[in-house]
């Protein structure tokens, strides 16, 4: 199966990665030589088999929900992209 | 000043118990031969002056206890470092100061080691060659232009070149013990769960592990020691009972079983790595231990298992990269523009390609025939070594199907580049343990590893086969110093 110029642009827009066409070209064919190599895994029969999902064969641990950090407020938004000391800032969303 | 960074850990640590070196002129030491070698492109971000001051705090009241008392150590960038830069090796998070710990880093600290600085990767661990990294490629201490191997390129590189006695890595597909392989140093995968991934920039879930990377198995098995802990900050870390790798160390692997698994004879592979793993077959026998022939009969289906279970995690796990919080930030038209450019322009290509990868094997029609069907045959996998481990104890093959190659050979066929996983994957798939060691050099005096598989949780056994067939090897690197002119 192969992947068109189209499916590229779409998955590259689920991703939220902008892509311009020489790029998106590019990436269909890296990524058809990787399906292609993928696709062996249809030889498999695996109708009845169980998925595995965790290889970690515990059950998840409940834990107290209480705040454990020291004040870090200032030091967390030293690290945002703008210049806002109070808030993180992104382009206006509303109207 | 040489004498001190030829020394291995357990060296190290008696000369500064004995007070016969203090930590501040270890640390000194380390940082010069460090200073020397810039054209290794190890370091992403040094922390020289801080690390010499931890070395006097050190010295002037000296905690002996310690299991690493004074040590100075570089860590590979993807373990988050409270208050010191951490990238992961990306641009999109090239001005990032972590607020918290990883409590495998924290570990090192605990027990007296000290922060010598972070070191190069390939972006997000996505690489088999250190060439990714947005902070250019590591050049491997073996040859000039050789890449050191992937993704803890500048970790092993760093430590072949000794500007760190001990190191830490993460391996999601062998990116420990494909470099360890590369460059002539001991690399532990441990089994999934025995090592918190909490503060490790993640890649893959259900896959990374963090582990040692040392110069012989003894140091290794102590760093394991200090750096494997139960923590309820990782949803997937495991409460049992660790041992001190250490001191119960032994060479005697009498009646011990060793499995050959014969799909691992692939096609193409170099008579040099057939030989040696016919060599390491013989050593098994000398050490008193006997070997035996399996099947693992799924091995071919691990690659492509692995390039959907990988980069659907990895799709999933970076999208919080969007420029809002922190990291590296393009502006845009409208929010939704912005986070597009922000992608765009902070990811490299390969970590773009493995999200495309991912959000279309996660895509709606396509979930089940791709990342079910990955699921499934990754079940198939672990029950080969279920089936195995019922009749071994470990299991022996050649850590890569080649020796290094150069920077550039691969770059331009993503495929070739995942082959050299081949012989690591499977074991990230099962959750298992297993170790590199260097086992000799082929024609080119590079080096080449075996690998040892072992059963969950059996460190102890997988790192005493190590120790024993270490002793019979006897392996010397050949490194010439080529970067110091």
């Amino acid at each position: 199966m192969a992947i068109d110029l189209k499916t590229v642009k779409h998955i590259s827009k689920l991703a939220r990665i902008s892509l311009d066409d020489e790029k998106a070209k590019k990436l269909a064919g890296d990524l058809n030589s990787i399906f292609e190599f993928i696709e062996k895994l249809n030889k498999l029969n695996t109708d009845k088999i169980e998925p595995l999902t965790s290889i970690a064969e515990t059950t998840l641990k409940l834990r107290s929900d209480e705040v454990k950090s020291k004040n870090i407020r200032d030091q967390i938004l030293k690290n945002s992209p703008n210049e806002n000391k109070d808030f993180f800032v992104v382009p206006k969303v509303v109207e | 000043m040489n004498d001190i960074i030829s020394q291995n850990l357990t060296v190290l640590i008696k000369n500064i118990k004995d007070k016969k070196i203090s930590s501040e002129e270890v640390t000194k030491s380390f940082i010069k031969k460090a200073e020397k070698a810039k054209t290794l492109n190890c370091y992403i971000t040094e922390d020289f002056d801080s690390a010499i001051q931890k070395a006097k705090k050190f010295d002037s009241k000296p905690n002996f206890k310690c299991k690493l008392p004074g040590i100075p150590i570089a860590v590979k960038d993807l373990f988050c470092t409270n208050g010191v830069k951490t990238t992961a090796g990306s641009k999109i998070l090239n001005n990032f100061i972590p607020t918290y710990e990883s409590t495998v880093t924290q570990n090192l600290w605990n027990e007296g080691g000290i922060l010598l600085g972070k070191l190069n990767c390939d972006e997000f661990a996505m690489g088999s060659s250190n060439e990714t990294s947005f902070f250019g490629n590591v050049q491997s201490p073996i040859d000039k232009n050789l890449v050191p191997g992937g993704s803890s390129g500048g970790s092993a590189s760093a430590l072949a070149s000794n500007l760190t006695p001990i190191t830490i890595g993460t391996d999601t597909g062998g990116s420990i013990r494909q470099p360890a392989s590369f460059t002539g140093t001991v690399g532990l995968k441990p089994t999934y769960g025995s090592c918190s991934r909490y503060g490790i920039v993640a890649f893959a879930s259900s896959l990374d592990q963090a582990g040692p990377m040392a110069k012989n198995v003894k140091d290794c098995a102590l760093l394991h020691e200090v750096i494997s802990s139960y923590d309820s900050k990782d949803s997937t870390s495991i409460d049992f009972k660790r041992n001190n790798y250490s001191e119960l160390l032994t060479t005697n692997i009498k009646g011990k079983k060793i499995g050959i698994p014969k799909e691992y004879r692939v096609d193409g592979m170099p008579i040099e790595i057939e030989d040696l793993w016919t060599k390491g077959i013989e050593y098994i026998k000398e050490c008193g231990a006997t070997t035996m022939d399996i099947s693992l009969p799924h091995t071919s289906y691990a690659l492509p298992t692995y390039y959907i279970v990988a980069p659907a995690e990895a799709s999933s796990n970076l999208a919080r990269y969007d420029g809002v919080k922190y990291g590296f930030r393009s502006e845009g038209e409208n929010l939704i523009d912005m986070y597009e450019r922000t992608r765009s322009e902070g990811f490299g290509n390969e970590v773009k390609r493995r999200i495309m990868i991912g959000t279309y094997v996660l895509s709606s029609g396509y979930y089940d025939a791709y990342y079910l069907k990955a699921q499934k045959v990754r079940k198939l996998i672990k029950s080969d070594f279920d089936e195995a481990y019922k009749k071994v104890d470990a299991i022996l093959t050649p850590s890569t199907p080649s020796s290094a190659f150069k920077i550039g050979e691969k770059t331009n066929d993503p495929v070739s580049m995942y082959l050299n996983d081949i012989f690591t994957v499977p074991v990230n798939l099962a959750g298992l343990p297993g170790i590199s060691i260097p086992a000799g050099l082929d024609k080119k005096g590079y080096p080449l590893g075996l690998q040892i598989i072992g059963k969950a949780f059996d460190e102890q056994n997988l790192l005493n086969i190590a120790h024993a067939m270490e002793e019979k090897i006897n392996f010397k690197n050949n490194i010439k110093e080529w970067w110091i002119k």
